[in-house]
């Protein structure tokens, strides 16, 4: 197999996961109470995936789903958050190899890890990539597009950072440790 | 719960008869268009021509009329933000300020924001029957096809096929997956506590992360099985060649983009100005 192109295994999360992405983020998305700004669990299963399948599967399914999601639900696709959810995809799964999750060890060096790096990539990504895309391309007010963007990284970070850790826990449970057996 | 998502619609119309590839070059033009223009001429133009053309589709009103007023809301809303934001943006912009109606200070309705409003307002409503369209009017199994065919790698079209075909799929188990959780008293839908509901969240989540990711390995194995990845280019069942209108529509919608951006950056700026 070539190394350049993606295995089938990764092609089959990135649409798998891309539909998860749609669904959840149609339909799982909790309101805060104020408007334009929801929990969205999406974003810890988007965490996940990228652990789990790197970068590349990481910023497809973010780029995918999020382009899905808009053109199903919402009839247009708001590019410039289209965008954002591909870049924090893409960050999410750069750790993907130190983290290791396969090995089923998830421990607190490594939710230390996977927090700094999620915290990093939201902040990147929602309160500076989000805002200037926004005004590039819509125009829209500076001010309006900060402070949305500023609410929405900051739940999302909080999203990401309990129930991200928390599923990433769960999974590597799933996996089976190397040096389990013991011989009697 | 049928009309709460938009999927292909099937009828007879020049629109469905272009193959998915031209609709979605089509689409990709035309929404350029939208997102670089702030010309309120060019807007009302596209505005209008899009019309015609979701005339000319025969996708009636109410086959959308969900997401339709959807979308409605959330525009009604963003104008709202954009006004408690920022109520002089529109005097920043054409450099003008005529008062209309006195509030405090800085909320002094202005002609200026209400025109700078109009126009995000038109920009949106450009893109929306343009992208609807698209959706209904193309199978799904024909837009990887077209995904395909503009360039992007087969691998990452079906990709997206997957996704498409799967969408309903993972819908239904979250559903089950919900309800199943509702039984056991743990409810996610708005009928919980904002933090109640949060926790409960993950104890849905679970399962169908869980469940996903096994879907991924068993679709993974059957389509190793039948050799996918192995060659350079693949055969897609529903691909169509193109005719001559394929051709002569493309051809409108690059001419269409031209001479939106003469028009729109002649003068330098991206907004029309009717103040000066």
């Amino acid at each position: 197999m070539n190394k350049n192109t993606l295995s089938v295994r990764t092609i089959v999360a990135i649409g798998i996961g891309a539909a998860v992405f749609v669904i959840l983020g149609r339909f799982a998305s909790i309101p805060t109470g104020i408007p334009n700004s929801n929990i969205e669990v999406t974003y810890a299963f988007l965490a996940l995936m990228a652990v789990i399948f790197g970068p590349v599967a990481g910023g497809l399914i973010g780029l995918i789903g999020h382009a899905l999601k808009d053109l199903i639900f919402y009839g247009s696709i708001w590019w410039s958050w289209v965008v954002v959810s591909m870049f924090v995809g893409f960050l999410f799964g750069l750790i993907s190899k130190k983290l290791d999750i396969e090995s089923g060890e998830f421990g607190r060096q490594k939710i230390i890890t996977f927090n700094l790096v999620q915290v990093g990539a939201q902040a990147l990504g929602w309160f500076l990539l989000a805002p200037v895309l926004d005004i590039v391309i819509y125009a829209e007010p500076t001010s309006k597009v900060f402070i949305q963007g500023l609410g929405v990284g900051i739940s999302n970070m909080v999203t990401v950072g309990i129930l991200g850790t928390l599923l990433l826990t769960l999974y590597a449970k799933t996996r089976t440790k190397t040096g389990s057996l013991d011989r009697e | 719960m049928a009309n709460e998502m938009l999927s292909y619609i099937d009828r007879t119309s020049p629109i469905h008869r272009l193959t998915g590839a031209t609709k979605l070059v089509c689409f990709i033009l035309w929404s350029t268009a939208a997102m670089l223009t702030y010309d309120t001429r060019i807007l009302l133009f596209l505005f209008i021509a899009s019309l015609v053309i979701f005339y000319v589709s025969k996708i009636r009103l109410r086959d959308i009329l969900f997401v339709l007023i959807f979308i409605l809301v959330f525009l009604l809303i963003n104008n709202i933000a954009i006004y408690l934001f920022s109520p002089q943006e529109g005097v920043k912009i054409y450099g003008t300020g005529h008062v209309l109606v006195e509030f405090a200070g800085r909320y002094n309705m202005t002609l200026e924001q209400l025109f700078y409003q109009l126009n995000i307002t038109l920009k949106y409503l450009t893109v929306i029957p343009a992208a609807l369209l698209f959706i209904v009017t193309t199978h799904p199994s024909e837009f990887a096809a077209s995904l395909n065919r503009i360039g992007v790698s087969y691998r990452i079209a079906y990709a997206v096929s997957l996704a498409l075909r799967y969408i309903p799929d993972v819908q239904r188990d979250f559903r089950n997956i919900a309800k199943a959780q509702q039984a056991r008293g743990l409810d996610m839908s708005k009928n919980e506590k904002f933090l109640k509901r949060v926790k409960n969240a993950s104890a849905v989540l679970a399962p169908l992360i869980l469940s996903s990711l096994e879907k991924i390995e068993i679709i993974s194995n059957a389509m190793e099985l039948r050799g996918f990845g192995k060659k350079k280019k693949r055969t897609w069942y529903n691909a169509r060649p193109f005719q001559k209108r394929d051709y002569t529509a493309i051809i409108l919608f690059v001419l269409l983009l031209i001479a939106t951006l003469l028009i729109t950056y002649h003068d330098g700026s991206r907004f029309y100005n009717p103040f000066s």
